[in-house]
């Protein structure tokens, strides 16, 4: 039987299409939660936060939907282990729901970035896309707010417990020490600029987001 | 009650949408160091005790107005209940 996965909506999510069929095709189940929902928690093998512009980024990009009744059950989610990956505004939600450290702000160029960008794997993460530290992958980024902010003292908390995921081989957007991605104390919950769910057949430009969705069972 | 909060981005992280306005601004011939732009906030509440209206705009301010990791806060009163 394919795992179920739960894939959370909000007012201005607009990746959730891509993400259904990359799930899809990587053979998992996947089932829409909306932001007014309520949900068990194990009733999903993961959740996946798609991106988009969450109440059109007011007042902070993701700060209003980490406060909608559904993040009520995430949260939950989180504490009993279930994994749970943000994808560019679902990383931003994620952040501002302080169930990742730090937070997003935009870009240092101060323009949108668009680009295909390589990662390198810092940590791996028994829930997501393992492969060896130092291995590579080749994403689509598209955001306006990217910049990975976290102060000196988090950095270091971040760095010591291996909660860098993904680094930028070359920093589109300002970033903080070149993260692209990082986790939670646990490694269960993680949240990345770049989209997977854009690269799961070769006709979008490169496959290398499909092992982000093959992982889960 | 109108209380307001103003909420600034903290000192030590890049300002990008400050450092626009302050190159336009520099452009256009005016002479300045540099620009930081910040929010302004007005909320009505249902208080006429300054301290309360004050107080329930902190706790909103912590629940979601501002996010201490990239931004501080002032607040004030903009307009008493008897005015």
């Amino acid at each position: 039987m394919s795992a179920r996965v739960g894939v959370v909506r909000f007012l201005g999510t607009n990746c959730d299409r891509d993400l259904w069929q990359a799930a899809e095709g990587a053979g998992l189940k996947p089932e829409w939660l909306w932001y007014e929902d309520n949900f068990e928690p194990m009733d999903y093998a993961a959740l996946l936060i798609p991106g988009g512009f969450s109440y059109g980024d007011y007042l902070r990009c993701g700060a209003l939907a980490a406060r909608t009744p559904v993040m009520k059950s995430v949260r939950k989610a989180a504490q009993q282990g279930v994994p749970i990956l943000g994808i560019c505004n679902g990383f931003q939600v994620l952040c501002e729901a302080e169930l990742l450290p730090g937070a997003l702000l935009p870009n240092q160029s101060g323009r949108f970035v668009d680009a295909w960008v390589e990662l390198k794997l810092e940590n791996s993460k028994d829930s997501w896309a393992s492969g060896r530290p130092g291995s590579s992958v080749y994403l689509p980024v598209a955001h306006g707010d990217g910049r990975y902010h976290i102060n000196e003292e988090g950095l270091k908390a971040i760095e010591d417990r291996g909660q860098i995921w993904w680094r930028y081989s070359k920093n589109p957007n300002g970033s903080v020490a070149d993260i692209a991605g990082v986790s939670d104390p646990s490694g269960k919950v993680v949240g990345l600029m770049p989209h997977p769910e854009r690269a799961v057949a070769e006709w979008m430009g490169g496959q290398d987001g499909l092992q982000f969705f093959k992982e889960i069972s | 009650m109108i209380v307001a909060l103003k909420v600034m981005p903290r000192r030590e992280v890049l300002d990008t949408q400050g450092r626009a306005v302050a190159e336009s601004l520099q452009r256009s011939g005016f002479a300045l160091e540099s620009c930081r732009v910040g929010k302004y906030i007005e909320v009505q509440v249902e208080e006429s005790d300054p301290d309360k209206a004050l107080e329930k705009l902190r706790e909103m301010a912590e629940y979601v107005l501002y996010n201490p990791l990239i931004e501080t806060f002032e607040m004030e009163v903009v307009q008493g209940s008897g005015q």
